[in-house]
């Protein structure tokens, strides 16, 4: 597949108080950005399982982009923090995993940032364009075909993963 | 999850006007939903031109009596905007409000994306993936808890002082705890405020006497708070009442002791380090309450073993060498904190030359110099003592707007210089000059004193002061003080020698904000400052439910700005208490014991000290009053136990799923 082409799908987890209402202020404010993101609204990013990130890639996207308050400023004190830490673990698995970890992606967003918040989106989904689909999950029964054994290659842990995710 | 009950979904797709059907297909994504989300449960879609208005609320009411909805998706705009509308329409029409789901399709598409075909196919997916979340949300009920009527006021000057005036005034109990032998704060330093030039004590102390005598206020000075547990209408708090050495049934207030003892201090806190006090002292005359303390660290007694003067002297025998600290416990059900700022240490900024060059003076310094109790008995003198100065400058944004100290602006400095101008001006007859960035004099009467001093003919150089040097370069320079400054309206370098110099210091959180933060359990803005719940909005509550900022620990502010943030946070606080009980939002995490482990992992995780591990049966429980529902220790627990109501795992796997359009697979 031409990557100048490609669109990728990319699942965003945004914070409630601060990246959420970043993407609101980017809205009210008619910034234009990527279309290519698709947000879930958690309380905060210390609520991120990293097996979320998992499910998503395993279930056809491309990239996942992380948000949540700048360091210092989370709403519940500190536990942003903890999703650094586990968003700094997950790529190390991903890569474990043969998956680039620059598919997932922490950004920073305080509530008073819509313009970073759309700036940080579309750059990401360039960077998810350059690596091309993911395609994890799309082996059996998806709409895309896929060469099984090319996949089994470049990706052969996935397949394994796919029964934790 | 196959075998589940079939949930029945409405979905409703708004116009918004042209906000949403401008860009997005609205007919096609409602017809979309309705055919493709079929299998899911979705039984009824319907676009309509205003979702949120009366008639669209009463359409979806209707669907849900008519149709026997179990699920509602709406997709509008943002939650943050008319989740409530929704919910509250859910439950008019009898169901439950948390079944009910916001797609924002405006600030997350429409408004952001111009391609129709592009923005409706997003549309599809964002609908979809509520779809799948709804029905996984569960009938959620609010937590009522009762309210604690009594109230803790943290901080002792004129914000605090409001604050518990206020809620005393109401007819409920108020303990007001200071670190200081007396209430006050900065304001008892002052000798007048701007811009009416009232003195300063003539309108605090009657407030600070009222605070002392008041039937509903408990003061605890020389006081602080060490331990706070518990939550909204349930906290307790454990106070340090420190021993003051002097028991407080006995004492008058007479001020024999501080008179006979003969142990000399520099004064560095109220005095700001120009004047003295005794070992046993109270900080100023009109101190409340008007025990003195006994400094244990400067006492000779304490030093020595022999001394005893005061005791010797006490007519009512209060000296008291044997005192201990002492613990309370008190329980509240709200909590303001009013614990103010510390100046911006001058010696930073080295250039200046303060604490080195004798006549740079801070502005506390020159409060206490101007003020009629001070140590000079309100004489603006020289560090000398006697010498009147012929020239002043003023020094603005000492440790402010610069990006090597603090990049905001501390607000009251430059009113406070002008402040300073009269006064030198009024007293002295010296020439003053004003070295400012920019000229801030907003709010009422206080560009009228700008224009007032600009009259009496203070100077104005508008630029940053590079540096105050006793270096002389002529005749007309030698002893005195030359600063160097650009002057940026006439585009020059100027020297202008002085005699004596004021820096306007600006305002710094306390050295201790993010510990105190800590203890309360709330956060500090990158500068430090406490951070408030909204910054327009809520600005006194803050994201713990039942702590309010107020003064000058939210930011740097004026006095009738603390004094209406003391009011505030105390309406807030009599709110509260008149419910009698509050509901939290049910988004709270729960331990299923069951699969609990017991290996502790989440035990670290929970700022809000929500977490307990019960030892005898050796599993972890979450305490729902305290927790804030962040869903951390869901997110962390290896076994699974740990589920958060609101955002539960399966909301969440369903909701990537419905967004990656997978569940159109699946069904």
């Amino acid at each position: 597949m031409n990557n100048d082409t490609f669109e990728p799908t990319i699942i965003g987890f945004t914070c409630n108080w601060c990246s959420y209402r970043a993407s609101d202020l980017a809205g009210t404010a008619r910034m234009k950005y990527a279309p290519n993101v698709r947000l879930i609204r958690l309380m905060c990013s210390g609520r991120l399982d990293p097996t979320f990130v998992l499910r998503a890639l395993s279930s056809g996207a491309d990239g996942v982009m992380i948000t949540g308050c700048h360091p210092g400023e989370c709403h519940y004190i500190e536990q942003n923090y903890k999703a650094l830490r586990r968003f700094l673990l997950l790529r190390r698995v991903l890569k474990g995993m043969g998956i680039e970890p620059e598919r997932v992606k922490l950004v920073w967003a305080s509530a008073a940032e819509g313009a970073k918040f759309a700036a940080e989106t579309t750059t990401f989904v360039e960077e998810i364009r350059k690596l091309g689909p993911l395609n994890w999950g799309k082996t059996d029964g998806g709409s895309q075909t896929v060469d099984r054994e090319e996949l089994s290659t470049v990706h052969r842990p996935s397949s394994e993963m796919e029964a934790i995710a | 999850m196959s075998e589940k009950k079939q949930e029945r979904v409405g979905v409703y797709v708004c116009h918004c006007g042209t906000n949403i059907a401008g860009t997005v297909d609205v007919v096609d994504v409602a017809k979309w939903a309705q055919e493709k989300l079929g299998p899911q449960g979705v039984v009824i879609a319907r676009e309509y031109k205003f979702m949120c208005s009366s008639l669209g609320q009463e359409l979806i009411e209707k669907d849900i009596k008519e149709l026997g909805l179990t699920r509602v998706v709406v997709a509008a705009c943002s939650p943050h905007l008319h989740e409530k509308t929704f919910r509250t329409a859910a439950k008019n029409a009898g169901l439950n409000p948390y079944l009910v789901e916001l797609a924002s399709i405006r600030e997350q598409v429409s408004w952001v994306h111009t391609d129709k075909a592009v923005a409706t196919a997003k549309s599809k997916a964002v609908v979809s993936g509520a779809v799948s979340r709804v029905i996984e949300n569960r009938a959620l009920d609010e937590i009522k808890v009762p309210i604690n009527p009594n109230t803790l006021v943290v901080g002792g000057g004129i914000a605090g002082i409001q604050s518990a005036l206020e809620i005393a005034n109401a007819g409920f109990h108020v303990y007001l705890v200071e670190r200081e032998p007396s209430i006050g704060g900065h304001m008892a330093q002052f000798d007048k405020t701007f811009p009416t030039l009232d003195c300063s004590a003539c309108i605090l102390t009657p407030r600070m006497v009222e605070a002392g005598t008041h039937p509903n206020i408990t003061l605890l000075t020389w006081s602080e708070v060490t331990n706070v547990a518990g939550y909204v209408g349930n906290f307790h708090v454990t106070i340090k009442k420190k021993a003051r050495f002097v028991n407080e049934e006995l004492c008058t207030g007479c001020g024999i002791c501080q008179e006979k003892c003969p142990k000399k201090v520099i004064d560095d806190v109220y005095e700001a380090g120009l004047g003295y006090r005794k070992a046993v002292y109270t900080p100023f005359a009109q101190a409340v309450p008007n025990f003195p303390v006994m400094d244990k660290e400067n006492c000779t007694y304490f030093i020595k073993g022999t001394c005893k003067a005061c005791e010797k002297f006490c007519p009512t025998n209060a000296i008291d060498f044997t005192q201990q600290d002492q613990t309370l416990n008190v329980d509240v059900g709200n909590i303001v904190l009013a614990t103010g700022y510390d100046l911006f240490d001058a010696r930073r900024v080295s250039n200046y030359g303060y604490g080195r060059l004798p006549n740079v003076f801070t502005s506390i310094e020159f409060e206490r110099l101007s003020n009629a109790a001070g140590p000079t008995n309100g004489n603006i003198v020289m560090r000398d003592g006697k010498t009147t100065p012929k020239s002043v400058g003023i020094i603005h944004c000492v440790g402010s707007r610069d990006k090597n100290f603090n990049n905001y602006c501390s607000v009251i400095c430059c009113m406070q210089g002008l402040k300073f101008a009269h006064l030198v001006h009024e007293r002295t007859g010296a020439t003053v000059y004003n070295f400012y960035i920019d000229m801030r004099t907003a709010y009422k009467a206080y560009d009228e004193f700008y224009q007032r001093v600009l009259e009496e003919g203070t100077l104005f150089v508008r630029g940053k002061v590079a540096e105050v040097t006793d270096a002389a370069r002529n005749e007309r320079e030698k002893g005195k003080l030359i600063i160097q400054t650009e002057d940026t309206l006439a585009g020059k370098q100027r020297r202008i020698p002085v005699d004596m110099v004021i820096l306007s210091s600006g305002l710094q959180p306390r050295h201790d904000a993010k510990d105190v933060g800590k203890l309360f359990g709330i956060s500090c803005s990158m500068d430090g400052w406490f951070t408030e719940k909204h910054p327009k909005l809520d600005p006194v509550a803050t994201m713990t439910e039942g702590i309010y900022i107020v003064g000058c620990a939210q930011g740097p502010k004026d006095i009738p700005s603390s004094v209406a943030q003391g009011a505030a946070a105390s309406a807030r606080v009599l709110d509260k208490i008149l419910q009698k009980e509050i509901a939290l939002e049910p988004i709270k995490a729960s331990v299923n014991q069951e699969m609990c482990s017991g290996c502790r992992i989440c035990n670290g995780l929970c700022p809000f000290n929500a977490i307990a591990f019960i030892e005898d049966d050796k599993v972890t429980e979450i305490n729902p009053a305290l927790c804030q529902g962040c869903g951390t220790c869901v997110a962390a627990c290896p076994a699974g136990a740990i589920s958060g109501t609101g955002f539960s795992n399966e909301q969440i796997i369903a909701q990537i799923d419905g967004l990656l359009l997978k569940n159109l697979e699946l069904a």
